[in-house]
């Protein structure tokens, strides 16, 4: 964008809101709304703590197993479904159903079955991304050349071949698009997981933190997920962008 | 058939559900020449040809390539797509190499074969591009070096040049009358013009709908000598096109 014949940097935008968030937390209009500057500082005295360390790891830990998981389960699923219309017609449905329900609904049921450990946080994490992921693997596979796939066959390609030679990077771009709207769904997962099933890693410290009122603490940890959040989301992007160029001229 | 055949295509029907595609379709492909398969959209051709290539199966009949009966894609046949079907993600030498790749062919092995027939057809210089730096024509020599580099006896192109525009179509046109000649592979070329087909060919197969048949087989004879610039204005050739026209044109709506 251009203001005054100047060329913004991108995300400029950020700049502005975060300077009225400035100002409207040095008018102490409420407690609840700390000033920016005020949770960067508390940010950093807590960052270097072994309780915020230990939160961070435990967090990333549960996001990282959830998330692999949705990856190599999802995306093989959306191939098969693409491809094989049986397989398709089986899961469509409760593929659909799951991505639109209430997963949090869920969450009591999987405690009875997986317990209050990890093992629960990862699942309900994994849950969250991998409907979106198979989904557009899915579409990505459907939208395939036709002829791309007579070809691998005419030159005598074995299914496995055809798997991993032509499906998986002919919907490429549809299942980094995927990944990362999986992978942020999973952000959300992982801290409902942690609220509600043990109270670990970001979870504890959210409830720490917000039982006691400690307002800038509370701030400052929802700032450094959401910032975890975006970069990993742009960096997925960028390599969405880097994939583009043959998902809009194909063949 | 005393004499030496490709390809024989014996009584072939296809069936979609209750559309009849092919009824009872026979015809004889000689080794080392071209034939093509011509006809108003609808009389089958791609339907013969990729059965032929055994990405369909008949639903009944059968197809003899070499003395073998077909039954799913085999190493004696390559296929030339019209929309080109390359890899988009992978550069030129990658896929004209691929066909060699899926055969297991060592890395260093099939992309000496296949920078070879990238030179063959024209295109050195861009093993290292992508599909989509390169223009139709340029798409399409690198199908035709993929479907070279597998050394297969008999060539499957379908309607390879109807993407490219009218002058790489007619070096292209020219380009295969040398690739026949030196080959000694069996071409089968299905095209929806009339000029093409007489122009390239050795044998033409006139196939006409409802039902799908062949209608005639035309053996043009005197300017297959001929050099490449004087076929056009051969009185023969005239003629064959003209007979061509006058049966189809009551099929073309």
């Amino acid at each position: 964008m251009k203001l005054f014949g100047y060329r913004l940097p991108a995300m400029s935008s950020l700049i502005l809101w975060g300077l009225l968030w400035e100002i409207f937390g040095r008018l102490e209009v409420t407690y609840f709304i700390p000033s920016l500057s005020a949770i960067f500082d508390t940010f950093l005295e807590i960052a270097p703590t072994k309780v915020f360390i230990k939160a961070v790891s435990e967090t990333g830990y549960a996001f990282l197993a959830g998330t692999f998981y949705a990856v190599v389960i999802g995306v093989p699923t959306g191939i098969l479904m693409g491809k094989n219309r049986i397989i398709d017609e089986l899961l469509l449905p409760w593929v659909n159903m799951f991505l639109s329900a209430p997963l949090t609904a869920l969450v009591p049921v999987l405690m009875v079955l997986f317990g209050f450990g990890m093992k629960s946080i990862i699942i309900i994490t994994t849950l969250f991304a991998i409907w979106i992921i198979i989904l557009n693997t899915r579409a990505g596979v459907m939208q395939i050349n036709r002829s791309l796939v007579d070809m691998a066959k005419s030159f005598g390609a074995k299914p496995m071949d055809a798997f991993f030679k032509i499906y998986f990077w002919a919907a490429l771009p549809e299942i980094l698009g995927g990944v990362r709207i999986g992978f942020i769904r999973a952000v959300k997962g992982v801290i409902i997981g942690q609220l509600l099933i043990s109270i670990v890693g970001f979870g504890a410290l959210f409830e720490l933190y917000s039982s006691n009122f400690l307002m800038k603490h509370f701030w400052a940890i929802i700032i450094v997920l959401f910032a975890m959040a975006f970069t990993l989301s742009e960096i997925l992007a960028y390599f969405e962008r880097k994939v583009a160029y043959y998902a809009s001229k194909r063949g | 058939m005393s004499k030496d055949n490709a390809v024989t295509v014996k009584n072939v029907f296809k069936n979609y559900g209750e559309t009849e595609a092919l009824r009872d379709m026979s015809l004889d492909f000689p080794r080392g020449e071209l034939t093509s398969l011509l006809g108003p959209s609808g009389c089958g051709k791609t339907t013969l040809l990729k059965i032929i290539a055994g990405l369909l199966p008949a639903t009944s009949g059968e197809v003899i390539v070499n003395g073998q009966i077909v039954k799913e894609p085999g190493p004696d046949r390559a296929f030339v797509f019209q929309d080109f079907a390359l890899l988009p993600w992978a550069s030129v030498i990658r896929n004209v190499a691929f066909g060699l790749e899926l055969r297991g062919v060592a890395k260093s092995e099939r992309e000496s074969i296949a920078a070879k027939y990238i030179g063959d057809v024209g295109l050195k210089g861009f093993e290292n591009s992508f599909p989509h730096e390169l223009s139709g024509g340029m798409r399409q020599r690198v199908g035709l070096a993929r479907a070279l580099s597998v050394d297969a006896q008999v060539l499957l192109m379908d309607e390879p040049f109807s993407a490219v525009d009218e002058q790489t179509r007619r070096k292209f046109q020219e380009d295969l009358l040398n690739l026949v000649k030196n080959e000694n592979k069996t071409f089968i070329f299905v095209t929806h013009s009339i000029e093409e087909a007489v122009y390239v060919s050795d044998q033409i197969a006139l196939l006409l709908p409802r039902p799908s048949r062949v209608s005639e087989i035309i053996r043009p004879t005197s300017f297959k000598n001929k050099d490449v610039d004087s076929i056009r204005r051969d009185s023969e050739y005239l003629d064959i096109v003209d007979r061509i026209w006058k049966s189809l044109r009551t099929y073309v709506e």
